[in-house]
C-alpha cells in the first residue's frame, strides 16, 4: 500500500460518510449525489487493489498477513455495491444513513488493511 | 415493499413533532431506523465473523477460548442480523440479549483475567484479541454499544405497533 493514497482514500470515505448521514437524517433519500459518493469510495478500493497486486514486484511486500489483508479488502469491496445496491431498492432516507455507515466502514477497513501492511 | 412505502408519509408527519422512534406510528422492526441498524449489525458480523474465521484457520492453538467465543460471536451477529431483518422480534431479543451479555461478561474478564481466556495482552489489534475483548475496544466499542441501541429499538418498535394498529383502527 501506498500511506499517500491511502490517506486520501479514508479522507474521500469520512467525507462520503459524512455526507451520506447528514443528508439521509436530513430525510434526502438516495440521490445521484450519495450513490455517487460509494461509487467513488468503490472506485478507490478498485485502485487500491491493483495497488495491493502491483506494490510486492515493485519493492513494496506487505508486512503483516497477506491473507488477513485480502480478507479485509475483499470484504471491503463488497460493501460499498451492497450499500448502493440497497439504497437503489429501498428508497428511504434510512437507506441514504446506511451509504453513510457503509463509507464510514470502508474508512476503517483502510486504515486496518494499512496497518496491516505496514511494519 | 407497499408496507415500506406507506410508512413514508405518517413516518415524515410523525417526525415534524420530533425524532422521537415512539411516536412514528407504522414504525416495524426492520423497518425505518431499523433498517440502519441492520446494516451496521450487518458489518459488525462481516467483521467478527471475518476475523475469528482468520484467527481460527491461522493460529487456533494461541488462544482457543478467546477465538472460540469470537466465533460465537460472530455467529449470534449473524443471526442478529437477518433476525432484525427478517422482523423475527423473539430471536432478534434473545440474540440482542446474548450479545449485551457476552459483551459485559468477556469484556470484564478480559480486563481482569485475561488469562481466563488465553489471551496474552490487551492491544484490540493483536495476535489474540476478539471481538468482545475490552468491551470491543478494538471495533471502537460498537460492540458494546449497539446490543443496548438493538433493545431499546425493539421496545421501540413494540410499543409503536400498538399506535399502528390504532392508527388502523380509527382509519376504518
Amino acid at each position: 500500500m501506498i500511506a499517500g493514497f491511502t490517506v486520501a482514500q479514508v479522507i474521500v470515505a469520512c467525507v462520503a460518510g459524512l455526507l451520506c448521514t447528514v443528508l439521509g437524517l436530513a430525510r434526502r433519500r438516495p440521490n445521484d449525489l450519495t450513490l455517487g459518493a460509494l461509487v467513488v469510495v468503490e472506485v478507490l478500493l478498485l485502485a487500491q487493489l491493483v495497488i495491493a497486486l502491483v506494490a510486492p514486484a515493485l519493492g513494496n511486500p506487505p508486512h503483516g498477513s497477506v491473507p488477513l489483508f485480502y480478507v479485509y479488502l475483499i470484504s471491503a469491496l463488497l460493501i460499498p455495491p451492497l450499500a448502493v445496491f440497497w439504497g437503489l431498492i429501498e428508497r428511504t432516507r434510512w437507506s441514504t444513513v446506511v451509504l453513510g455507515v457503509a463509507a464510514f466502514a470502508i474508512a476503517v477497513m483502510v486504515v486496518r488493511m494499512q496497518q496491516i501492511w505496514t511494519p | 415493499m407497499s408496507g415500506a412505502q406507506n410508512s413514508e408519509t405518517p413516518e415524515a408527519a410523525a417526525s415534524v413533532s420530533g425524532p422521537s422512534v415512539t411516536e412514528a406510528p407504522a414504525r416495524r422492526t426492520g423497518a425505518g431506523v431499523g433498517r440502519v441498524l441492520v446494516a451496521v449489525y450487518a458489518i459488525l458480523a462481516l467483521a467478527a465473523t471475518g476475523r475469528s474465521v482468520f484467527q481460527i484457520i491461522d493460529r487456533f492453538g494461541e488462544a482457543p477460548v478467546a477465538f472460540l467465543l469470537s466465533a460465537l460471536a460472530g455467529v449470534i451477529y449473524i443471526v442478529a442480523t437477518i433476525a432484525l431483518g427478517a422482523r423475527l422480534r423473539t430471536l432478534a431479543l434473545v440474540t440482542i440479549s446474548i450479545e449485551l451479555i457476552g459483551v459485559l461478561v468477556v469484556g470484564t474478564l478480559s480486563l481482569v483475567a485475561p488469562a481466563l481466556l488465553g489471551l496474552h495482552s490487551l492491544d484490540p489489534f493483536g495476535r489474540d484479541s476478539t471481538v468482545w475483548s475490552a468491551f470491543g475496544a478494538g471495533y471502537l466499542l460498537v460492540p458494546l454499544v449497539l446490543p443496548v441501541l438493538g433493545l431499546l429499538y425493539l421496545r421501540a418498535s413494540r410499543s409503536s405497533g400498538g399506535a399502528r394498529g390504532a392508527t388502523r383502527r380509527a382509519k376504518a
